[in-house]
């Protein structure tokens, strides 16, 4: 088990190695110049030079690759040139607004969707299933941010129960700051609901056509222990793939939703960045993302082999 | 229908009895037919601005409406049905040409083979479409190819995982075991006996890919990544309907239902094909 774990660890952080290296020569091979773009075209050569000097940009790219590499490592990601602060001060900032909704939307979307799909799944054929099916298709085809238009149309514009937009921070309060987050988080948790509310019922359909469950029921089973203790358990890994999948999917929705609310979050910060060719926090939020995604997939992976013994041992 | 379209046990018949399939077919149809039509005919031409006209309720003479430089909604609909349809099925064909070979080789090779694809996928999964789109956009521009390239890319470690999850499982099994038994290659088994099986895996998958790469096309347009104006597109049209919900409602409800009505009828076409594919699911009905 220890192997495995080591094992998995490892290859994730080749991944995000590998990732490290995508993420810079993208960014390298970005048309334009990056203390051009910022003093403006009538800056003296002399100005510009002082500045790439500044930067770092006159530097071999391998230097600038591990210097950059170097620093992500210890925690430093650079100073932004626009914001005249230290990335990871800007990130952090920008963090607290995204991971919570991230956060809320995942857990939403779980204890919504799985136990529905159980439902479903044990109902098969009935009018309920039925039912349920027919919301999650339409929960599916759902886009998050027409669905958060909507949301803020009707609470917002209409009752005027919640902010239409906005975010106060956590300093003017927990509740004031979790109104704002209430429905981006509802708007992205829906959709992903209703895909994991599918997932659950096809792969626990699946399962309950397996032997193992017509025995376990032919021997007396009660069919709700049989459902809970023996399906249910078999049917959790694809169903662990599609939340690890969510969760790459919730991080895309936050970056629109963010947009619908004018949320200042991650999302909008990695896209103002990138008009604004701040580079540094691009690369810096970009590699973030891409390493809390590797950690989530690694975290799925894990779980699988606490779901299913075989799988600790399989090489 | 022909003689043999009849039999209960044929594919067609099977197909057009099933009403998931039926819906989804119709839909799917409709709009297809509707991003066509748009290529001839729309109710008004869509590239010229009659300001005078603009942000109308629905009326006869403008089903739909009219947005804020007089364009009729209904004729700007049918035409950005084209990009959504276009950019989603080029986009699924990428990651599943590329994504399901990719996962049932990892399958049945195993080993270092294994571990390499499926590293290379993680990286590649590790990149949410809308965080590549926006890295690829900053580079070449906005545009719908750059968000076909950006969305396919996406889709390929999703296919290479869900068919390589489906083929492991496969493997050990005794039927395939008894064909290798025969005598029979790794390629081929895959093909005669991994491939059925995992198909309505696929299918359900690409169902989801779909709705998703709808989704995303639209997300991507209404950050103002994708397709570009004048072009009209379903989720450029929700961009500049947000800001003037409160004149004019109606702007930012039928772009919104288009793209509802176009992914819900894809997946129920999907889920009809899943049930008559699917042998294992059609005997347990």
């Amino acid at each position: 088990m220890t192997r495995y774990l080591l094992k998995r660890f490892a290859a994730g952080l080749v991944t995000l190695f590998v990732a490290s290296i995508v993420v810079f020569s993208v960014m390298e091979i970005l048309p334009g110049d990056p203390a051009q773009l910022m003093l403006g075209m009538e800056a003296t050569p002399e100005a510009l030079n002082t500045l790439r000097e500044q930067m770092g940009l006159n530097q071999p790219l391998l230097t600038r690759y591990f210097s950059w590499m170097g620093g992500l490592v210890i925690g430093d990601f650079g100073r932004s040139m626009t914001y005249s602060s230290p990335v990871i001060e800007i990130v952090a900032e920008r963090m607290v607004v995204t991971l919570p909704l991230a956060v809320i939307s995942l857990v939403l979307a779980t204890i919504i969707g799985v136990p529905i799909g159980v439902f479903a799944a044990s109902r098969r054929g009935r009018l309920s299933d039925a039912a349920i099916m027919g919301g999650a298709q339409l929960g599916i085809a759902l886009p998050s941010f027409w669905f958060a238009l909507l949301l803020v149309y009707m609470f917002a514009v209409w009752l005027r129960w919640v902010p239409a937009g906005g975010f106060p921070g956590w300093s003017a309060g927990i509740w004031p700051a979790t109104k704002a987050l209430i429905l981006p988080a509802i708007a992205l948790a829906l959709p992903s609901a209703a895909i994991l509310s599918r997932v659950t019922r096809t792969s626990l359909l699946n399962v309950l056509g397996e032997d193992y469950i017509r025995t376990a029921r032919a021997k007396g089973m009660p069919k709700r222990y049989v459902l809970w203790r023996h399906a249910v358990r078999n049917a959790l890994i694809p169903v662990l793939t599609i939340i690890g999948i969510q969760f790459g999917f919730l991080i895309t929705g936050v970056i629109v939703v963010e947009n619908v609310f004018y949320l200042p979050g991650l999302g909008r910060l990695v896209y103002q960045a990138i008009t604004q060719r701040d580079l540094i926090v691009v690369e810096g939020v970009v590699m973030l993302i891409v390493a809390v995604i590797i950690a989530i997939n690694l975290l799925v992976d894990l779980s699988y082999a606490l779901v299913d013994p075989r799988l600790r041992t399989r090489e | 229908m022909s003689e043999a379209a009849r039999r209960p046990d044929s594919i067609v018949y099977m197909a057009f009895t099933n009403r998931s399939f039926v819906i989804g077919f119709a839909i799917t149809l409709f709009i297809t037919l509707m991003a066509l039509l748009s290529f001839v005919w729309t109710p008004y031409d869509v590239t010229v601005l009659p300001v005078a006209n603009r942000l109308k309720p629905p009326s006869p003479e403008h089903w739909l409406g009219t947005d804020h430089f007089g364009r009729d909604v209904l004729s700007m609909i049918m035409v950005g049905a084209r990009n959504s349809i276009a950019v989603a099925l080029v986009a699924v064909g990428i990651g599943m040409l590329i994504g399901v070979p990719l996962g049932c080789w990892a399958a049945a090779r195993g080993g270092w083979i294994d571990e390499i694809l499926m590293r290379f996928n993680d990286l590649v999964f590790a990149f949410p479409a809308l965080l590549s789109a926006i890295m690829i956009t900053a580079i070449f521009g906005p545009g719908a190819i750059n968000a076909i390239i950006a969305i396919g890319i996406f889709n390929i470690p999703i296919f290479a995982r869900v068919a390589r999850a489906g083929a492991v499982s496969l493997w050990p099994r005794e039927f395939i075991l008894a064909a290798r038994a025969s005598g029979k290659g790794q390629a081929l088994i895959t093909v005669e006996h991994i491939l059925p099986n995992i198909a309505s895996l696929l299918l359900v998958q690409a169902t989801i890919q779909f709705a998703i790469a709808v989704l995303a096309e639209a997300s991507l347009a209404y950050l103002g990544l994708g397709a570009q104006p004048p072009m009209p597109s379903w989720g450029r049209m929700l961009f500049d309907a947000q800001t003037r919900m409160i004149v004019s409602p109606t702007l930012a409800i039928f772009p919104g239902l288009a793209i509802v009505i176009t992914v819900l009828g894809l997946n129920l076409l999907g889920d009809g094909l899943a049930d008559v594919l699917d042998p294992k699911l059609r005997r347990e009905r």
